[in-house]
């Protein structure tokens, strides 16, 4: 019992609770089904591209790229899928951009696994790469006549209630996904030998290359997963927001990887669930909507959530001090 | 990382005759390619870019991404990296910018003046004295990985910086001070001196003291350094410090040169910083570096950016080539250290 409520989890949950009490009380518009269901909504772009930066920081490395990984795959598609005549299915607008993110984030384990070269450099160029490419040669214009099943799959909701002025709302339909791929991703990490091999390459690249894990295998499915998710999370946030605006994403790589690491996994590999990673989205998602509900000036909001990501990862620190075998520092 | 004895004899004297001045092969190329950057920079602006004028105006700009770069590259040394440089450049250019428009009373003679631009030199310095010392102290005594610590000291010191100003632009500097960013002395650009005093004295830090060693050491081998009896946080920290120090002066060439104080202004330097420091020869592993290499491929860079600005390439494309230089420029390393190692 005493183990459980030492995990990491478990303080988030607490920290959660204690931050929706006091946001209640402040403001009691917050305890709501409605709001309830709008932290949901926020969630999900944020939760998906959290469980790509957990499986890559879970393998001991980072990936900034994604954020451009995300605007060129959803540009490229609301562009192409119309244009190609394809049929306008949300599941199709979905197969293809998550296809090119995959094929974006292969470009990214190439250069890592062929060239043996550091990932936090590699994704930098290569986000810049990516970004420069789609602004400067597929388009700068904001597209406004989206694909009309996206429109549709906006509009879509579960569990929908009516408003006593006669409106409804519901769950969006874009959070399931955001389940299933939490529940995807946690099988592969839990329960397949793929996902061993990814906490071994978090924890001794080395041993994880002697015990005779793929690496090659493993490090593509870490950068095609990553950009795959990025991929969906491009069309959601586009249908999200009724249009794709190719300049969209730019520095969510900081709210991401800080919602990943306040869920508790380490950047030096080896550490990190999806449950915490869930949590840590969630937390900062409260944070960011209710920053306005408890009147604190936007200008606030980087400084936060800065002295979020210093904390948190300064507990994990603190936390890993007892494991650790010399002081070097890693 | 100079294998001589694969040399010819010819090289072998040559590099051995440079040797007391730190150049490496590596540089040599670096050399090299820079003169070719010129020469295609050179053909493709016919006129315009060989000229006097284009030089004093590279002069100007390129101190402060080299300033940048070299504090990179002292982190980068250490095996780590600083992504709040620009941030903390950011944060002392405004607390300076404050000092000279709110504090500096109106009437004020040129004694005053003067006192309140060394007052805000000061200021902007130990700003950047304490944004690396929270680098330093995070990183070696809390042992937070740099790239995390820096990450999240950035968002901070930007947000900070956002705070204070709440987005607006502070400008309208005394004279005197913009002199610091914009006047020449005896035709030499000031940032341009400047540039040359940090550069030197970093290369003497670097390579001729216990310090420095004890830097490069940790770098190449953190295990090794821990067991020689080197204090290994304390480097860091003074590293990181120093890196802070660097960037705090490129604040005040960054609202000089240009009059004008922004939160988030220069953002886009983080990325060349890291390019330049990559192309100059730091290994991102730590342990090789030199001030030379970073201090010629930033000339390279300005060649290349100052030229694509004469074809009217949009900023985006810039991105674009810079990130493809990023990557193409660490794949020509890895394949030369790998047919040098085989």
């Amino acid at each position: 019992m005493r183990k459980i409520l030492r995990k990491h989890e478990c303080l988030l949950l607490a920290l959660i609770v204690v931050l929706c009490a006091a946001i209640g009380i402040k403001n009691p518009s917050f305890f709501t089904l409605v709001n309830a269901f709008d932290l949901l909504k926020s969630s999900v772009t944020l939760g998906i591209l959290g469980l790509g930066v957990l499986i890559v920081l879970v393998s001991g490395n980072i990936d900034i790229s994604f954020p451009a990984i995300a605007a060129f795959s959803m540009y490229v598609t609301c562009l192409l899928v119309p244009a190609l005549g394809f049929t306008d299915h949300i599941v199709i607008l979905f197969v293809v951009s998550a296809t090119v993110g995959c094929l974006l984030g292969f470009l990214n384990a190439f250069f890592i696994y062929y060239f043996n070269l550091p990932a936090l450099i590699v994704t930098l160029g290569t986000g810049s790469l990516i970004r420069g490419c789609l602004l400067a040669f597929v388009g700068t214009r904001i597209i406004t006549n989206l694909p009309s099943s996206m429109v549709e799959f906006s509009q879509a909701c579960l569990f929908t209630q009516a408003l006593p002025g006669g409106e409804t709302f519901g769950l969006a339909a874009s959070f399931p996904i955001f389940v299933v791929a939490a529940v995807l991703v946690w099988l592969v990490l839990n329960h397949m030998l793929l996902g061993r091999g990814i906490y071994a390459l978090g924890g001794a690249p080395e041993a994880a290359r002697r015990v005779g894990f793929n690496i090659r295998g493993i490090q593509f499915f870490i950068y095609g997963s990553i950009g795959l998710l990025a991929g969906l999370a491009g069309i959601i946030h586009a249908s999200n927001m009724r249009n794709a605006n190719p300049r969209d994403f730019r520095g969510i790589e900081l709210t991401v990887i800080a919602a990943v690491v306040v869920g508790g996994a380490s950047i030096t590999g080896g550490r990190g669930t999806v449950l915490g990673t869930i949590l840590g989205v969630l937390l900062l998602v409260i944070i960011n909507n209710s920053l306005i509900l408890v009147g604190l000036p936007t200008e606030w909001h980087k400084v936060i959530i800065g002295s979020i990501i210093i904390a948190s990862t300064a507990v994990t620190a603190w936390r890993a001090r007892g494991r650790q075998l010399s002081t070097v520092p890693t | 990382m100079n294998d001589n004895k694969n040399n010819p004899p010819m090289m072998d004297r040559l590099y051995r005759l440079l040797d007391p001045l730190h150049i490496d092969r590596h540089v040599l190329s670096l050399f090299i390619l820079v003169g070719a950057a010129l020469v295609v920079m050179s053909i493709l602006n016919p006129g315009r870019f060989l000229s006097t004028a284009n030089f004093q105006s590279m002069a100007f700009l390129f101190p402060e991404l080299a300033l940048l770069s070299l504090a990179m590259m002292l982190t980068m040394l250490t095996g780590g990296i600083d992504l709040s440089i620009i941030g903390t450049a950011n944060l002392s250019g405004i607390l300076a910018a404050l000092i000279l428009t709110r504090l500096l009373p109106g009437n004020a003679g040129p004694g005053l003046t003067v006192i309140y631009i060394l007052l805000a030199l000061v200021t902007a310095v130990a700003c950047g004295a304490v944004c690396g010392s929270l680098n330093g102290w995070l990183i070696s005594r809390v042992k937070i990985s740099p790239i995390l610590a820096t990450l999240g000291t950035m968002q901070v010191f930007l947000g900070l910086a956002l705070v204070i100003t709440r987005g607006r632009a502070i400008f309208g500097y005394p004279d005197a001070f913009l002199a610091l960013g914009n006047g020449s002395l005896i035709g030499v650009p000031i940032p341009f001196i400047l540039f040359l005093i940090v550069a030197v004295l970093l290369a003497i830090l670097v390579n001729r003291t216990v310090f420095g060693i004890h830097l490069r050491l940790l770098g190449t081998n953190p295990v090794a350094a821990v067991f020689s009896g080197i204090r290994v946080s304390s480097v860091l920290y003074r590293t990181y410090l120093v890196a802070g120090i660097i960037a705090g002066l490129t604040g005040i060439l960054l609202i000089a040169r240009t009059n004008s104080a922004k939160a988030g202004y220069g953002s886009s330097y983080l990325l060349q910083a890291i390019l330049v420091a990559v192309l100059g020869g730091v290994s991102p592993a730590g342990g090789f570096g030199t001030v030379l290499g970073v201090s010629v491929a930033v000339l390279g860079l300005q060649f290349l950016a100052s030229g694509f600005n004469m074809l009217q390439f949009s900023n985006f494309a810039k991105e674009f080539i810079w990130g493809a230089f990023l990557l193409l420029s660490m794949v020509i390393n890895y394949l030369v250290n790998h047919r040098r190692n085989k």
